[in-house]
């Protein structure tokens, strides 16, 4: 065999090996959580308040909390994130203030999100006075995540064809009305793909809502935004950290990591159908 | 060559991307309802010039021009041009077909919609008619609402044509409109350009010396940005005044 085909064949064999690790990884994690959390699944378990201490009834006021507090993050971070995606890419011109702009806001993904937890409780709870509620939580889960937001939609706008922009223009529209309505629908797959990160990510954090919205229980249901919520990531790293009956916590925290899990699915889905839905519109 | 009346008027104009010169000193008067076709040598300015009349050159950066393009008596490089209404009475046809990625229909209403249009009936019917002048409409009339992208590369290019003739513009710019497209497709195109003369007035940019004796009435040789030779298209074809025309017409350099 010639080298250049075994060394073909070598580089094929180790791409497919990665992958495979990759998926292997993949499955034991969604093996084990879907195992050990449909044990303690049940109506119940959906639909009820935690009882004696966490070892009894159901996990429902942290799976609402959770969903509220991951809406509120991304109706605060979408609109915010694409207009500042779209005031960097269309307005302004690639010059050093606008890349320092960028280096800024990759930075701002870097930074540990109990760092964001700090800078919620001094902010949001403390000196806006929102006190420890879900209204504090999601301002400073969208914070969190809207670097990402931001670096998805300039990459969605950037995609799009200079020449989809020109033709607009060249048919006597305004700067305004072409990212409007040719840019942004056109782009609006690709923000959505962001969207739905985000989305996983204001879920499944715990370290920015330990100080400005969780509590670990909670007598009844969140009634306005200035409510302190249960969340199920919080609620998972109390299980396994306090109270008196480990074996029966455990279970209950993989039952909520598999609900955790279900819960950023169900989000997304919604957001791919919008995203195929789109997709179908406008590339037929 | 002054019997027809001017619809463009060109007078000492330079363009500089950055330093360099990339049009020097042309001075053209395009005719009303006439084809006028720019040829020349890649690099020569042919599209730079036309994407003045539109200014669509506003895009560019580190671009400055001098002088003067009169269409209808007003200088549309003026500062207090009104770039939005010049481009609606300016329409373009570009190199590449570039349709948005929405519905055919929409492609078309798209136009009269952001020029504020509101009437629905008016809307349907101008979009009917655009596609049938376009020479589109018996191809794509049962399925209006896909997406403009599922159509071949020359039915997308007349379907910008299309979307042009909707916003009733005076003239029409064609930038190398079948650089990619077929010879079948092309030669469709260039019988639809034949067809519009009657009623639009059409510059068209191209590097095809055939294209252009085939379609227009007018042709300019333009070589590094100078403006060589204009005239007849029948006069520029058979008798070039200038040396360096003919060298470019008979192969010699191109």
């Amino acid at each position: 065999m010639k080298r250049s085909v075994m060394s073909q064949k070598i580089g094929f064999f180790i791409l497919s090996l990665c992958i495979i690790t990759t998926l292997f990884f993949l499955g034991i994690i969604l093996y084990f959580i879907t195992v050990r959390g449909l044990k303690v699944i049940s109506w119940e378990f959906l639909t009820q308040a935690p009882r004696n201490g966490m070892t009894e009834g159901g996990v429902a006021p942290a799976i609402i909390g959770t969903f509220y507090l991951t809406l509120g993050a991304i109706l605060f971070a979408l609109p915010l994130g694409l207009a500042c995606a779209i005031y960097l890419t269309e307005y302004t011109p690639k010059n050093t203030v606008v890349n320092i702009l960028r280096i800024s806001i990759n930075t701002l993904a870097g930074v540990p999100s109990v760092v964001f937890g700090l800078f919620g409780l001094a902010v949001f709870v403390k000196f806006f006075n929102f006190g420890v509620s879900i209204l504090s939580g999601s301002l400073t889960l969208g914070i969190l995540i809207l670097p990402g937001i931001i670096s998805a939609s300039q990459e969605a706008l950037t995609a799009i064809p200079h020449s989809f922009r020109e033709a607009s223009l060249a048919l006597g529209a305004t700067k305004w009305q072409t990212i409007r309505r040719i840019v942004l629908p056109a782009s609006l797959p690709g923000i959505l793909t962001g969207v739905i990160l985000s989305i996983g990510r204001a879920a499944g954090e715990t370290a920015p809502i330990l100080f400005t919205a969780a509590a670990f229980y909670i007598r009844g249901y969140p009634d306005s935004v200035f409510s302190e919520v249960m969340a199920l990531p919080y609620h998972i790293y109390g299980l396994m950290t306090e109270g008196t009956f480990p074996e029966k916590q455990t279970q209950i925290a993989y039952g909520c990591a598999l609900i955790l899990m279900l819960l950023v699915l169900l989000i997304s889905a919604v957001a791919i159908y919008f995203r195929q839905k789109q997709r179908r519109v406008h590339y037929g | 060559m002054d019997k027809h009346e001017v619809q463009i008027r060109v007078s000492n104009l330079n363009f500089f991307y950055g330093k360099t010169c990339a049009l020097k000193n042309i001075n053209m008067d395009i005719y009303k309802k006439k084809i006028t076709a720019i040829i020349g040598p890649s690099g020569c300015g042919k599209s730079t010039l036309i994407r003045l009349f539109n200014r669509m050159n506003d895009l560019v950066l580190n671009s400055r021009v001098e002088g003067h393009i009169y269409i209808d008596g007003e200088d549309i490089l003026s500062a207090k041009t009104d770039v939005v209404e010049l481009r609606r009475k300016v329409g373009m046809v570009f190199q590449k077909p570039n349709p948005f990625p929405k519905s055919i229909y929409r492609n078309i209403s798209y136009g009269l919609e952001v020029n504020n249009v509101k009437n629905k009936k008016y809307i349907e019917e101008k979009v009917i008619d655009s596609l049938k002048n376009s020479a589109l409409w018996e191809e794509v009339k049962d399925r209006l609402n896909e997406s403009a992208l599922m159509l071949s590369g020359g039915q997308q290019q007349r379907l910008c044509i299309a979307r042009c003739l909707a916003v009733e513009p005076e003239v029409i710019l064609f930038d190398e409109p079948c650089a990619s497209l077929d010879p079948i497709s092309t030669r469709k195109i260039e019988e639809l350009i034949t067809e519009l003369k009657k009623q639009y007035t059409i510059v068209i940019v191209t590097h095809n010396m055939q294209q252009a004796a085939r379609v227009s009435d007018y042709t300019a040789f333009l070589y590094l940005g100078e403006l060589v030779e204009y005239g007849t298209t029948e006069k520029l074809f058979t008798v070039p005044e200038n040396p360096k025309t003919e060298e470019y017409l008979s192969g010699k350099f191109g």
